[in-house]
């Protein structure tokens, strides 16, 4: 077990040096030059206009960015400031990027959370009963609403929520952010519906996943002793099968992740809410590109840690796994 | 995960057809026929999917007959005029007739979801063959890329280089397909790891074939059957992230008929004045990726049982492709890692 722990540790340290290398090549080998659309902003706003302006001006920018060095240079003093908390400035607002995201990040933590909490609530009966109740009409009937959430596209969903109800109740969700602390009923107003739809796009896989490890579960030996020894129905389901096959769903969690995440942008977007997505899009569509590189690899760190902490909590919820 | 309930469910060969009915069919044909009915009878909903995938096709390629008006054409004393007879889903901000508009985006989905699948699977294919074939250090070292790739959300992914590289049909194309050969790539290693183990590889190794022969001949055909079910498993994923990476605006500009486009850009801000600007383009995306969904799952499940998740009598509405796919993925993580 021990082993298992440390060999998972140093391959998470290994995912996220790779995945700081794939942060930094990606805004700077991809093409579309990140200097020229700088300039090509900045002439929009015009500050910079004719072309001995524009040739000092790129070298301001390149000096700025680091981007006359050799590349591995670049590199490792990015990670050098990066490992030591310091995700540089913010191209267009030069306030610190860390500053950034610690506003917005518990904005997106809430709706994941709560995305994932609503999305598990929804699947985790409905895929118990739909077992309990294998090849009935109910169970057809809750499996195609599941595969109907999977293709529903959330942006859609989102959008009619927030049109409907405006146009038949005259009702809109409030606009402006409050923090959960400062005003927990107006804050779960936003949030909420946002999340209702977020955990909708993903609760189709987890109920997939429980009605299946459920059905596995039932058919083994010691729920059928359980059956034998004359238990009702409900402490057999609750007691026996559904502790083994709630395991599973562990790991779901860690799939639907990325899901979640992805969603979170979508959703932060339509429900105007100030989270790290509505961030990274802002900044993606200025090109500040050093906020883009932070986001994106603070993403990535998060995914790698919760990957991380799925495969331990596996390891340690089911005692007949063993990693050599 | 096997099916418990031990009631196979492959493809039915006693259903055989009434000859007087197929007599008269010549061979091929007759073997597409009976193979239709099969796919009725044992998966109504995969025949129902194939049935929107098919509907999807042909609006996509008669658009231009279908559509009554163009799709970029001006109706200028129309603006976010409401459904009617003259304009059945009603009209935009420009006058555009929104029915033409969506039908027309049935072509870029197809195109789109085509396209971006293909170039994945092509991908997947060959990365999963080097990883998978080639093995030790190489495998090693591009399963640890594979591995930092995936761990950055794919959309969050998708939508940076998208910004990067600039809107547009190709490059969304590329951008989709090349990011989708990544992820696909494992599943194909998975497939390839296995066959290489089996005995008649060995012995063509043992006998001296080239590396090319065995790939080509042995390997290659019998990962072919999860090849074409990671494609039209790909497919709806694709025909989705097209529309979001539209809606967010970093995917075809307009005044392309992108179905999230038109849900994205114009849709949101007149979404209040003229709802149907929203709903349709939506209803059109839901309803196709859904058919395009259960046509895959069906598909894989008469090509390829082994991948079959736990399904019930209607293998179709109980297969498990995202547990089936995370299994997979675990496996083969656990073949390397642990």
């Amino acid at each position: 077990m021990r082993a298992y722990v440390v060999r998972r540790l140093l391959l998470a340290v290994v995912t996220v040096f790779l995945v700081s290398i794939i942060v930094f090549l990606m805004v700077r080998l991809i093409p579309g030059n990140i200097v020229d659309a700088i300039i090509a902003q900045q002439m929009q706003i015009g500050e910079t206009s004719d072309n001995r302006e524009i040739e000092a001006a790129r070298a301001t920018i390149e000096a700025q960015l680091g981007l006359d060095k050799p590349i591995l240079q670049q590199y490792a003093e990015w990670i050098a400031r990066v490992g030591s908390g310091d995700l540089g400035e913010s191209l267009w607002r030069r306030t610190p990027v860390i500053e950034d995201i610690a506003v917005r990040w518990p904005v997106t933590l809430e709706l994941g959370i709560l995305g994932l909490l609503i999305g598990q609530l929804i699947a985790i009966p409905i895929g118990i009963y739909s077992a309990q109740r294998q090849d009935t009409v109910t169970d057809y009937a809750a499996r195609s609403v599941a595969i109907g959430l999977v293709a529903l596209p959330g942006f859609w969903v989102g959008t009619l929520v927030i049109v409907f109800p405006s146009i038949w109740w005259g009702y809109q969700p409030p606009i402006t952010y409050v923090k959960f602390f400062a005003d927990p009923i107006a804050n779960l107003q936003m949030f909420l519906v946002a999340a209702a739809v977020l955990g909708m796009g993903i609760s189709g896989g987890t109920m997939r996943m429980m009605r299946t490890t459920m059905l596995e579960v039932l058919r083994q030996d010691y729920v059928r002793t359980a059956w034998s020894k004359g238990l009702k129905e409900e402490t057999v389901v609750a007691r026996h099968a559904l502790k083994n096959a709630l395991i599973p769903i562990v790991t779901i969690v860690g799939l639907q992740l990325p899901l979640l995440l992805g969603g979170t942008v979508i959703i932060e977007q339509i429900f105007n809410l100030p989270g790290m997505g509505r961030l990274l899009l802002e900044s993606v569509v200025t090109r500040d590109y050093t906020v883009v590189s932070g986001v994106v690899l603070l993403f990535g760190i998060f995914q790698v840690a919760i990957n991380l902490l799925v495969d331990l909590t596996y390891a340690v919820l089911d005692p007949r796994i063993h990693y050599q | 995960m096997a099916d418990l309930r031990g009631v196979p469910a492959t493809v039915n060969t006693r259903a055989a057809p009434r000859p007087a009915a197929t007599a008269a069919v010549p061979g091929p044909s007759r073997f597409l026929l009976r193979a239709l009915r099969t796919l009725v009878k044992e998966k109504p909903v995969g025949a129902f999917g194939g049935a929107i995938t098919l509907l999807l096709l042909l609006t996509g390629i008669f658009a231009d007959i279908l559509a009554p008006y163009g799709m970029n054409e001006v109706n200028r004393d129309a603006f976010l005029a409401p459904p009617s007879r003259e304009f059945p889903l009603g009209t935009d901000n420009l006058g555009r007739d929104l029915l033409s508009r969506v039908i027309y985006g049935a072509r870029i989905s197809i195109i789109v979801g085509l396209a971006a699948s293909a170039i994945s699977t092509v991908g997947s294919t060959l990365l999963g063959l080097v990883s998978g074939y080639v093995g030790g250090r190489l495998d090693l070292l591009l399963q640890r890329a594979v591995d930092a790739i995936m761990a950055i959300p794919g959309l969050i992914m998708l939508l940076v280089i998208m910004a990067l590289v600039g809107p547009g049909i190709l490059e969304i194309i590329l951008v989709l397909g090349l990011g989708g050969a990544i992820g696909g790539s494992r599943i194909v290693r998975g497939e390839v790891i296995k066959v290489k183990e089996n005995v008649y590889t060995q012995a063509a190794t043992a006998v001296g074939s080239r590396t090319s022969g065995i790939l080509a001949r042995h390997i290659l055909p019998n990962v072919m059957a999860p090849i074409i079910v990671l494609f039209s498993i790909t497919v709806p994923g694709m025909i989705l992230t097209e529309a979001s990476l539209s809606f967010l605006g970093l995917g075809i500009p307009p005044p392309a008929p992108s179905w999230g486009g038109m849900l994205g850009g114009s849709g949101r801000r007149y979404m209040f004045l003229a709802p149907w600007m929203v709903i349709w383009p939506g209803l059109a995306l839901a309803i196709v990726v859904y058919g395009v969904n259960m046509f895959g799952d069906a598909l894989r499940d008469v090509l390829d049982p082994r991948l079959r998740g736990g399904s019930g009598r209607f293998g179709v509405l109980g297969t498990n492709r995202r547990s089936r796919r995370g299994s997979l993925r675990r496996r083969s993580r656990e073949q390397t890692t642990v």
